[in-house]
This record gives structure tokens, sequence and C-alpha cells, in this order.
């Protein structure tokens, strides 16, 4: 563990979700793009796992498909399920996905309401997470009156309250500004802690994947396929600002910044070509 | 939450603390438009701009209102209109609302129902009232049937727009939560649609007003329409005047009952 860099998943911990051979092609009328190309990986329970890659890389297809939102074109999935009557998976969506009809209370209570939960457990569990993400004072607020951070927050509580097997968070924080991303990282890595549900989370910025992630997934552009698999060291609890000023840190943005550099490239001339033709 | 926009902002920052808030100002100006119309028609009679035979003074107007509603038979005639509008909307309302939300939902359905609606409404609605008291007789149903088939059309049209503007995310939130096609409906559909179907009832509503009038003038004993059709030949002028009169006060206390139904069911609009 010493080494910066380790390739294998934690080895004596189950699988909880296997990923074998999936593949995902969009027919446009021109041409079949392959999103994702003959991808198999395995995700540990409890692990909190990170994808990063250049944008147009298919990490959000991988995601859609995980959440049962999108089928594979070949391949498969299995997430191991530990109960059966809790919910597959949770995902935090990128933009902003909580109902404008719901205050912040019944849009965290969704899932739960969805369920028929007892109102007494829903009272419990939907105000341990609102109080987790701040947002008691807000319970009976409409989301038009909070800010995008808070409502990510809301969301955030949303998909925890729900106790899925797996959560699915994409590119959550993208949409914020710097400040409040990085106290996002922290809350969500506390409440995490109490948790240690398996994650996996997308992301398109190095520094995110490293604060957050037990191991990265770094993913190629247009097919995208696996291009490296790295292991981040560092112990938890984290604490975002902390880990910043480790100089392992940096080593490790640096490798995976070469890792993507090449295929943030060739999106780009991807993207060119898509548009000239 | 009287949410100012942008532009508004920066002036009123310069300016002094408004007294009213907007909505306020907009309440009672909303109010004193009306009243500042009826006193210049007042004061055009009485100067002799206007022909007393034709155009009687509201005050004139005011006095017959006042006789018709002791006598009774006002309240008569407004109490029958206001039943077969009540009537006719819940029936037009509630079936559009559901094949309208239906409609957004599901692409099949739309494309069903498209033509139908396409080829329908275009139809003035005035123009199937013979069919209708044809079909209806020249009972109560065939009132109940214009008012419900004007009010059908735009809660249809606005609910399934209404539906379709919700943002794909708030579908896939649905089906990621493992939504039943009925908790989408309700938890989604519904709530997502309401500020459009608002709308349609608002037009709905106003398009019963139009076609109870015309409804009941035709093979009518009661109701506002048929007051103002006897008046006319009777030539009671003063007496036609109550009667638009009142229908004029009936449209607007229904835009401000559903303006303010509105906010109360739509508690999550930003603007107010």
């Amino acid at each position: 563990m010493g080494a910066a860099l380790h390739k294998d998943a934690p080895g004596q911990i189950a699988t909880k979700i296997a990923i074998r051979k999936l593949s995902k092609r969009f027919a446009t009328r021109h041409q079949t793009i392959t999103a994702i190309d003959d991808l198999s990986l395995d995700i540990a329970a409890g692990e909190f796992f990170v994808i990063v890659g250049p944008s147009g890389c298919g990490k959000t297809t991988l995601l859609r498909i995980l959440a049962g939102l999108d089928t594979p074109s070949e391949g498969e999935i299995s997430v191991t399920r530990s109960d059966e009557v809790k919910p597959g998976n949770s995902m935090v969506f990128q933009g902003e996905s909580i109902f404008p009809w719901m205050t912040v209370f019944e849009n965290a209570a969704y899932g739960l309401r969805l369920r028929r939960c007892p109102d007494a457990e829903i009272r419990e569990i939907v105000g341990h997470f609102l109080d987790r993400t701040g947002m008691t004072r807000f319970a009976r607020a409409y989301p038009h009156q909070l800010s995008g951070g808070m409502k990510q927050r809301v969301s955030i509580a949303r998909a925890f309250a729900n106790d899925p097997e797996i959560l699915l968070m994409d590119e959550p924080f993208s949409a914020l500004d710097e400040q409040n991303r990085t106290l996002l990282q922290d809350e969500l890595l506390r409440i995490w802690d109490e948790t240690r549900k398996t994650v996996v989370f997308i992301t398109h910025s190095v520094d995110e994947a490293v604060s957050l992630g037990d191991r990265i997934l770094v993913m190629t552009a247009q097919p995208g396929r696996a291009k490296a698999l790295l292991g981040v060291p560092f112990a938890r609890p984290r604490h975002v600002l902390e880990l910043r000023a480790d100089p392992r840190y940096g080593e490790l943005v640096h490798s995976i910044w070469a890792q993507l550099r090449d295929e943030v490239q060739q999106a780009r001339t991807l993207n060119e070509r898509a548009l000239l033709a | 939450m009287n949410s100012t926009g942008p532009s508004q902002t920066s002036s009123a920052a310069i300016r002094r603390k408004a007294p009213l808030s907007v909505g306020n100002r907009d309440r009672i100006l909303g109010i004193a438009s009306p009243l500042a119309l009826l006193l210049a028609w007042e004061i055009a009679v009485r100067v002799g701009l206007l022909d007393a035979r034709f155009f009687p003074a509201p005050s004139v107007i005011f006095q017959t209102l006042l006789r018709l509603a002791q006598s009774g038979e006002l309240g008569a005639n407004t109490w029958a209109s206001l039943q077969r509008l009540a009537w006719g909307s819940l029936i037009g309302i509630v079936p559009a609302l559901g094949l309208g939300i239906a409609m957004g939902l599901s692409r099949a359905i739309r494309a069903i129902v498209d033509p139908l609606v396409a080829a329908t409404y275009p139809v003035p609605k005035s123009a199937i009232l013979p069919l209708i008291l044809l079909l209806f007789g020249l009972g109560e149903a065939s009132k109940i049937a214009m008012v419900a088939i004007g009010v059908f059309y735009p809660v249809l049209i606005n609910a399934a727009a209404g539906v379709r503007e919700i943002a794909p995310i708030y579908l896939d939130v649905g089906r990621n939560f493992r939504a039943s096609p009925w908790q989408v409906f309700r938890t989604i559909a519904l709530p997502g649609a309401l500020p459009l179907v608002m709308t349609g009832i608002k037009l709905g509503v106003g398009m019963g007003l139009i076609l109870i009038a015309i409804a009941e003038m035709v093979g009518a004993k009661s109701g506002l329409g048929f007051m103002i059709w006897n008046a006319w030949e009777i030539l009671s002028v003063e007496t036609m005047y109550v009667g638009l009169l009142v229908i004029a006060l009936l449209g607007f206390l229904f835009t401000f009952a559903l303006n303010e139904l509105e906010h109360w069911i739509i508690p999550w609009k930003a603007d107010r």
C-alpha cells in the first residue's frame, strides 16, 4: 500500500457489482456509435468506485445501464443483493432532479413513500439524512427557494434515505462552484462513512476522483473502454482539503492526467470530425 | 415571496422601499380598472354622450339589478346557470385531465387522439348546439353537455402539453425509484402538468360561460342566457344589461377565484 498505485481490487472482499463484457452501441442515421466497448469490471461491496473520463466516453451510459434506465447491447451486469426488500439502486443525477412540486422533506422521502413505509419510519430516516446534509431547517421549503448546492444535498439525502443496495452518482457536483463542490464532497464523505454503501461515482474531475474514490477507472473516449484502474492509497475518514496537501495526492492526480490527456485530445478530434461531417 | 425580476431589483434598490408589494398593487389595479370604466359610462350617459335608451346608465342598471334580486328572479336564473356551469365543467375537466395526461405520457395514445382533436377542435362549439339539442333534448342535459365540450378541449390540450413539458429527468427519477405507472401519474405527471392544466381550466371555464349563455338562449326557461334573450323579446333593455353585467361579474369572479386557487394548489411556483 506504500506505493502510489495498486491495480487490484481488495481481493478478500465480496464482489458487489460484476460487469461482464458489456457493450453499448447507439445507431444514428449515418453510423453506429460504440459508447461502451467490451467492459469487464468487479466492484467490491462497500467500495467507493469512481469512473473518470472525457465527455462522451460512455460513463453516463454505463451508469444509466447500472440504474436500469438503459439496456446493454451485449454483456451483463449482476448486482449481489444483501436484502431482497431493499431497492436495487438509487441515483443522484447530474442536473436538477428534485421535484419542484415537492418540499425538501417530501423529496427526500420520495423512495420511502413509493414503498409505502410507515410515516413514523419515514420521519425518522428522512429526518436523519436531512440532518446529515444540513437541510433540516429547510425541510418545508420548495426547491425554487434553494441554491444549487442545497438542491444537490436534497438529491443526496433522497438517495441515501431510500437505502438502496448501491448508490449511483452521475457528476452530482459538476454544476456547482468550486467552494460548494469541495464542501459537498466533504459532506458526502461523512455521510458515506456512516453507511459505507457501494458507490459508483462518475466525474470528469480528476481532483474529485482522487478525493473521493477507493479505486478509479480511467475510461477512453469513443469507444468507451477501460484504460487504467488505479487504487487510491489515502486512509479514511478523509478530509478533502487535508488530502490536497498530501504530496501523494499531486502524484496521483498527475498520473491520471497523463492517462487522460490522450483521451481528451482524441475526444476533441472526434467531436470536431462529427461537427464537420 | 414577491419576487421581482432582475431588472426591477436594481431600480428598487435605488428607489425608496415601495409601501405596497407588487402582488397587492396588481390586485388593487385589477379591481380598480372595471370600476373606472363604469364611472366613465355613467358620466357619458349623464352628459348625453350616450343614448340612455340603448345604453342605460350603470346606476339605472344597478336599480334594476336590485329589483330583480329582490324578486328572486335574478337569483334563480344565476343559480340555474351556475349549476349547469359547475356540472358541465366537472364533466368536461375530469376526462380531459385523464386523457390529456395519458396523451402526454404515451406516444401511442398521442398518435391515436391527436388527429381526432385536430379534426374536431376547430369546429365552433356554438355550431354544434343544434346537434346537442337533437341528442340531449331541451332539458338540462344539453346545456351541461355544451359546457362540458367547451371545457374539455382547452383542458385536454393543455394537460397533454403540460406533461410533455416536464423535464425528462423527473421521469427518469420516477423510473429509478421504481414508481408504478399510477405513482408516476400521481407524483410526477399530474403535479408537473398542473400549471398548464390550470391555464386550461381558466380558458375552459371562460369558454363554458360563453357557451352556457348561448345554450340558454335557445330553448331554456331559466338561466342568465334565457334572461337576456327574454329581455330582448320584451324590450326590457335594463334587464338585458343586468344579465350581461352578472355574466361579466361571474367571469371576473371565476378568474379571480381560479387565480387564488392556482396560488394555493401550486405553491411551488416562484412567481406570485
